[in-house]
C-alpha cells in the first residue's frame, strides 16, 4: 500500500502540541499516539484516548487479596491449627476478626498495588529487558513527538504534511 | 461576585436555632440525670463538633498557604467563611467549662476538688496522681491559650486574605506562608493536648496515645465534608464561577481520604486495646459496647463503607449527587462519632430524643448563620492571589 508511511511529527513545546492537536484534530487528522517524557493535561480527550481502566483492575486485584487473606487465615488460624494467642477466643472466625484487619489490609494493599503495577507493564509492554517503542529516545528528554497514520484520515502523505507544515513542528519525518 | 445573605436563609438558620433553644430548654427541664449532665453533655457535643469544623477549616486553610498550593485557591474564601465560626464556637466551649467549674455538672469527674483529697470518701487514687495535669488553673491557662492563639490565627488570615485582594504582589503571600508554618507547628501539639483536655478527660482514668489524632482526623474530615456541601451549594446558586468540576473533585478526594484516616486511627485505638486486653484500658470500650453496642460499631461501619464503597471510582467523585449522598450521611455519622466518645463518659446510657437532634439543628443553625455571615462580608473568590490564575485552570 502507498500509505504505509507513518509520520512523526516533533515539538519542542507541550503547550504548542497541544494547540496544534486540537486543529490537526479539527481537520479531521487522526492522531495514534503523542510520546511525552511527562504527562500533558488535557491531550487525552483531543487524541481520542479513553480513560484508563486500571482502577477497575486494581480494584479487582484488592478483591482478591482481600478474599485470599481472609480465606487463608481462616483456614489457618481457626480450621487447621486453631492457636491461643493472648487468650483471644478462636472458635469462631468473627470472634477474632479484629486480629486479622491488619494482614488483610496489608495483603489488599500488596495484591493491588503489584498487581496495577505489573498490569501496567505489561500492557504497555515495558517489563524490564523489553525493547523501548517510543520512536526517538529525546522523547524521554525534552521533545515531544505525534505519530500519524495518515491511512487512519483517508488522507496522502503530502495532505497530512501539508498540515502539519502550518503548526508549530520543529521537524516532521516520515519512516 | 458578591454573595448576599438573603432573608429567606436568614428565616431558615433562625428557625433552626430557635428549634435548638426550644429543645435545650425543654431538655434542661425534663432532664433527669443527675447535675443536668444530659444537658451540658449536649451542649458540649456540639460546641465542640462544630468548632473542630471552623478549627478543621483553620488548618486546611494553614496548610495550603504553608505548602503553598494553588488548587484551591479558588474556594479560599468558603475556608475562610467556616474558619469564622471559630469565636462563637469557642465561646460556647468556654461557657460549658465555666459551668464544670462552677459545678453545675459533673461531666468533668476530675473538676471535683474532694477526688484529690486524701482525707475524703470521694479520694481518687488515680486521678490524684494525674493532679500535676489535671488540674484547673492549668486547665483554664491551656485552654486560654489554646483558644486565643486559635483565634488570633483565624483573624490574621482572614485580615491578611482581604488586604491581598486590596494590594496584590506576593508580600502577603510569602508572610502567611511563614505563620501558617508556625501556627501548623503550634496546632500539632495543641490539636492533640486540647483533645485530652476537653473530651478525653471525661473518661478521666483511661488513656490513649492516639486519641488526639482520632479527634484530629475526625474534625478534618467533618470541614472537608462541609466544604464540599458548600461549595456545591454556592455554586449551584452561580456564586463560584471559577470552581470547575476538578476542584469539586479535588475536594471530594480529601473526603474520601481522611475517612480512610479517621477509620485507621478509630481502628488502631480499638484493636490495640481489644488485643492487650488490660483492664485500665479496656473500660472505655466495655461502656461503650455494652450500652452503645448498635450506635458505636454502626458508627464506624457508616463512616467507613459509604466514603468506600461510593466514592472510590473517579465518576463519582464528579457526580455531586453522590458527593451530596455520601456527605450528608457522614456528617451525622462524625456527628455521633462526638457524641459517643462524651456521653458514655458523662451521661452513662444511651438517651436519644427530641433534645439531642433539636440541639444538633439549633446549633447547625447558628453556625451556618455564623457562615453566611462572614461570606456576605467579603467577595467568594479572592480578587489578588498569586495562584489565583493557575487555580483557575485546574484540570485533573
Amino acid at each position: 500500500m502507498a500509505n504505509d508511511k507513518v509520520l512523526y511529527a516533533t515539538f519542542d513545546d507541550d503547550t504548542i502540541l497541544l494547540n496544534d492537536a486540537k486543529s490537526l484534530v479539527s481537520k479531521g487528522v487522526y492522531i495514534r499516539d503523542v510520546f511525552s517524557p511527562f504527562p500533558i493535561h488535557g491531550i487525552d480527550p483531543v487524541i481520542g484516548i479513553k480513560q484508563t481502566r486500571l482502577a477497575i483492575c486494581a480494584f479487582i486485584y484488592g478483591l482478591i487479596g482481600l478474599t485470599l487473606a481472609l480465606a487463608g487465615m481462616y483456614y489457618f488460624m481457626i480450621v487447621d491449627w486453631p492457636m491461643n494467642i493472648g487468650g483471644k477466643p478462636n472458635d469462631f472466625f468473627y470472634q477474632n476478626i479484629p486480629a486479622f484487619v491488619p494482614i488483610t489490609f496489608e495483603f489488599t494493599v500488596l495484591l493491588a498495588a503489584h498487581g496495577m503495577a505489573l498490569t501496567f507493564f505489561i500492557r504497555n509492554w515495558t517489563l524490564p529487558g523489553i525493547k523501548a517503542r517510543n520512536p526517538y529516545p529525546y522523547t524521554t528528554d525534552d521533545k515531544f513527538v505525534m505519530e500519524i497514520h495518515p491511512a487512519d484520515s483517508q488522507m496522502s502523505e503530502e495532505e497530512v504534511k501539508e498540515l502539519l507544515d502550518q503548526t508549530g513542528t520543529i521537524k516532521v519525518e516520515a519512516r | 461576585m458578591n454573595f448576599t445573605f438573603t432573608k429567606n436563609a436568614r428565616i431558615t438558620f433562625a428557625v433552626l436555632m430557635l428549634i435548638g433553644v426550644i429543645a435545650g430548654v425543654y431538655g434542661f427541664m425534663t432532664d433527669d440525670t443527675a447535675h443536668h449532665n444530659r444537658f451540658w453533655a449536649n451542649l458540649l457535643i456540639n460546641g465542640f463538633f462544630y468548632f473542630a469544623i471552623s478549627l478543621g477549616a483553620l488548618f486546611f486553610l494553614a496548610l495550603q498557604y504553608a505548602t503553598e498550593a494553588s488548587y484551591m485557591v479558588v474556594l479560599k474564601r468558603v475556608m475562610e467563611g467556616i474558619s469564622q465560626y471559630i469565636y462563637v464556637g469557642g465561646a460556647v466551649l468556654i461557657l460549658v467549662f465555666l459551668a464544670g467549674t462552677l459545678h453545675w455538672h459533673h461531666i468533668y469527674h476530675w473538676m471535683d476538688p474532694e477526688v484529690y483529697d486524701p482525707t475524703s470518701e470521694h479520694y481518687d487514687k488515680i486521678i490524684a496522681g494525674k493532679a500535676a495535669y489535671l488540674n484547673q488553673p492549668f486547665f483554664w491557662i491551656r485552654t486560654i491559650v489554646y483558644l486565643g492563639v486559635w483565634m488570633f490565627f483565624a483573624r490574621l488570615f482572614r485580615k491578611r486574605s482581604l488586604l491581598e485582594d486590596q494590594q496584590g504582589g506576593t508580600k502577603i503571600h510569602f508572610k502567611n506562608m511563614g505563620m501558617a508554618a508556625i501556627f501548623l507547628v503550634f496546632f500539632a501539639v495543641t490539636s492533640s493536648t486540647a483533645s485530652w483536655d476537653w473530651i478525653m478527660s471525661i473518661d478521666t482514668h483511661w488513656f490513649s496515645t492516639l486519641f488526639g489524632w482520632y479527634v484530629f482526623s475526625g474534625m478534618w474530615v467533618s470541614f472537608m465534608i462541609v466544604l464540599v456541601l458548600l461549595t456545591i451549594w454556592l455554586k449551584g446558586k452561580g456564586h463560584l464561577p471559577q470552581v470547575n468540576q476538578s476542584h469539586i473533585h479535588d475536594a471530594g478526594k480529601w473526603m474520601f481520604a481522611i475517612s480512610f484516616l479517621w477509620t485507621y486511627l478509630w481502628f488502631s485505638q480499638f484493636m490495640l486495646i481489644w488485643y492487650s486486653n488490660i483492664p485500665e484500658e479496656v473500660t472505655y470500650y466495655i461502656t461503650r459496647i455494652e450500652e452503645f453496642k448498635w450506635l458505636f460499631f454502626g458508627v464506624f461501619f457508616t463512616n467507613f463503607l459509604f466514603p468506600m464503597v461510593i466514592l472510590m471510582s473517579r465518576d463519582a467523585k464528579r457526580q455531586i449527587g453522590y458527593l451530596i449522598t455520601v456527605g450528608v450521611i457522614i456528617f451525622i455519622g462524625h456527628w455521633l462519632d462526638v457524641y459517643l466518645m462524651i456521653v458514655p463518659g458523662s451521661v452513662g446510657h444511651l438517651h436519644f430524643g427530641f433534645m439531642e437532634i433539636g440541639m444538633f439543628l439549633g446549633f447547625l443553625g447558628l453556625f451556618l448563620y455564623t457562615v453566611f455571615n462572614a461570606f456576605s462580608k467579603a467577595p467568594l473568590v479572592v480578587e489578588n492571589h498569586p495562584f489565583l490564575e493557575e487555580s483557575e485552570h485546574l484540570h485533573i
